[in-house]
């Protein structure tokens, strides 16, 4: 559908404009409080203490800390796991296949707050048997459960269309097993490997609600930081560590951005 | 590389964290707290119903005006230069980046009274609230999942063949006819996952309606998230009805999806 590019109208092009405002809007006000030299939302000068006494607080930074390891290792081990299922998955056939798949997706498309409950159940019951209690290990374990499934289905396609007679190939020019599937089958598959460790890692440092019920008692992490916060009075300094993260996904994106636009050039001069 | 070996450690993985979790779910929904066989779970859910009609009803609505907010967009978009269209992709994931409580709760300052916006409609001489009740709610759940409704609109519109919309053209439809003849038609797809992903999120979400909403917004997942931690039992009964409508709908979804791809 591109017959008429560039073809929008000036109401289209406000209508746009309005919907950024929208999106925006709430960055703005929390990056705009940041900066301001009271508790309240009244405007009384520009300060930079709330960031001072952000980097002070080792609360927060030890919360920061949590949420970056955890989505880390996560994402890492959801990559692992998921690509081998992908990969076992794509050699098994029918009614076996479905099955899987579908089970697959059961955290993808239930609400998170049943996921949470029920993991919390599990680990629950796990720890009086094991004698544990819940903590880093049960939030990572939690992640790694939400997101593995996205892992399967980026990678899942890749292995369907992928030529399998280059790992034959591969065999037969001298290669061992392993040389052909680390120099073939994980070259080819990188793509979807990447997006889905990408996406894992998005998911884990965005969730709140799977780490607020698997948790335990002692675990702290951005999210349950800023919760507790909020039933506080909350303090500016939850405006300056917005910011601040706001500012690295702003960094992260643009990077982004501009790798992808030199590997479509490159692709174009290839061609 | 035919193997189907190496699929085995997810699949005791899914047995472990999704069968195995789910199964208690069940079972705690059919117990009481001496753990014998009980309905007492189901009957004490029973007294949410009107939170679950609220819930339904908070999330139809914004379903409802985030696909008439996003379906006009993704087909602007679709319009504009190829680079035009990334950065404007990009520039409506960057807030999904941000911490959803935090998106939350810039809302709160926005609305709250003497906020931003009060401050701002005040010197046009309109004073009001603009928290505390359902709009609010609905508001933040529009904010909230709007990008989802957008994204799968704007693929599918994407991927649909040029030479379609040529072809309706050269056989005399003017610009409405080939919107509503091709491009509405084969957007449906697009559409019923918008659906999905907005719907089962704002139905089953929790905090959102405690701190946008008025005393009496209340949501189910807060429901859940209030009871769990004193009464299993009851809260798990609650998790497995939400969890049954939620799959009733997802199946219905598909039904009207399917249905489409044929037609």
């Amino acid at each position: 559908m591109s017959s008429a590019k560039g073809k929008n109208g000036l109401f289209s092009k406000l209508y746009l404009v309005l919907i950024i405002v929208f999106l925006y809007l709430p960055i703005i006000v929390f990056i705009f409080f940041s900066f301001n030299n009271s508790m309240s939302t009244v405007w009384n000068g520009f300060t930079l203490k709330w960031y001072e006494s952000l980097f002070k607080d080792k609360h927060i930074m030890n919360s920061l800390w949590n949420t970056l390891i955890i989505a880390v290792l996560a994402s890492f081990f959801a990559t692992a796991l998921g690509t081998s299922a992908a990969i076992g998955i794509s050699n098994i056939r029918g009614k076996k296949r479905t099955i899987i798949q579908t089970v697959s997706n059961i955290p993808i498309i239930s609400p998170d707050i049943v996921m949470g409950v029920s993991l919390m159940l599990l680990f629950t019951f796990l720890g009086v048997i094991f004698n544990f209690e819940m903590g880093f290990v049960t939030v990572l374990l939690s992640h790694i459960c939400f997101c593995v499934p996205f892992v399967v289905l980026n990678v899942m396609p890749r292995i369907t269309r992928m030529d399998r007679s280059i790992y034959d190939a591969a065999l037969d020019l001298g290669c061992n097993q392993w040389q052909a599937f680390y120099k073939v089958i994980i070259h080819e598959l990188m793509p979807g490997i990447v997006s889905g460790a990408l996406m894992s890692f998005t998911y884990s440092l965005d969730d709140f609600i799977i780490t607020y019920f698997t948790r335990g008692a002692k675990f702290q992490n951005l999210s349950i930081e800023i919760y507790a916060m909020t039933h506080r009075r909350i303090s500016p300094k939850v405006n300056a560590l917005s910011a601040l993260l706001f500012l690295a996904v702003l960094i992260i994106m643009i990077l982004i951005n501009i790798r992808d636009r030199r590997e479509e050039k490159i692709r174009a001069q290839k061609t | 590389m035919k193997s189907k070996k190496p699929s085995i450690p997810y699949i005791i993985w899914m047995v472990v964290f999704t069968m195995i979790p789910l199964v208690m779910i069940g079972i705690t929904a059919f117990t009481d707290k001496q753990g014998n066989f009980s309905l007492e779970p189901f009957q004490k859910a029973f007294f949410y119903t009107d939170v679950f009609l609220k819930s339904f009803w908070i999330a139809l609505l914004s379903t409802a005006i985030s696909l008439l907010l996003a379906y006009p967009l993704a087909y602007l978009i679709n319009r504009m230069k190829k680079s035009t269209q990334t950065t404007v992709i990009m520039l409506l994931m960057i807030p999904m980046w941000m911490n959803f409580l935090l998106r939350i709760y810039a809302w709160r300052t926005l609305l709250q009274h003497d906020g931003p916006l009060d401050t701002a409609l005040s010197l046009l001489g309109i004073h009001g609230t603009y928290m505390g009740n359902t709009a609010a709610v609905v508001l933040g759940m529009v904010y909230e999942y709007l990008p989802f409704m957008v994204l799968p609109i704007y693929t599918v519109m994407g991927k649909i063949d040029n030479s379609l919309i040529e072809a309706a053209q050269d056989l005399g439809s003017n610009s409405f006819a080939v919107f509503r003849k091709v491009i509405l038609p084969l957007s449906i797809p697009g559409v019923i996952s918008g659906i999905t992903m907005v719907f089962v999120p704002s139905a089953s979400t929790f905090l959102v309606a405690q701190y946008l909403g008025g005393t009496d917004d209340i949501m189910i997942g807060d429901v859940i998230d209030k009871i769990f931690w004193t009464d299993q039992n009851t809260g798990a009964a609650i998790s497995l009805i939400l969890m049954i409508f939620i799959f009733i709908f997802l199946i219905l979804m598909n039904f009207f999806g399917d249905e489409e791809a044929i037609a």
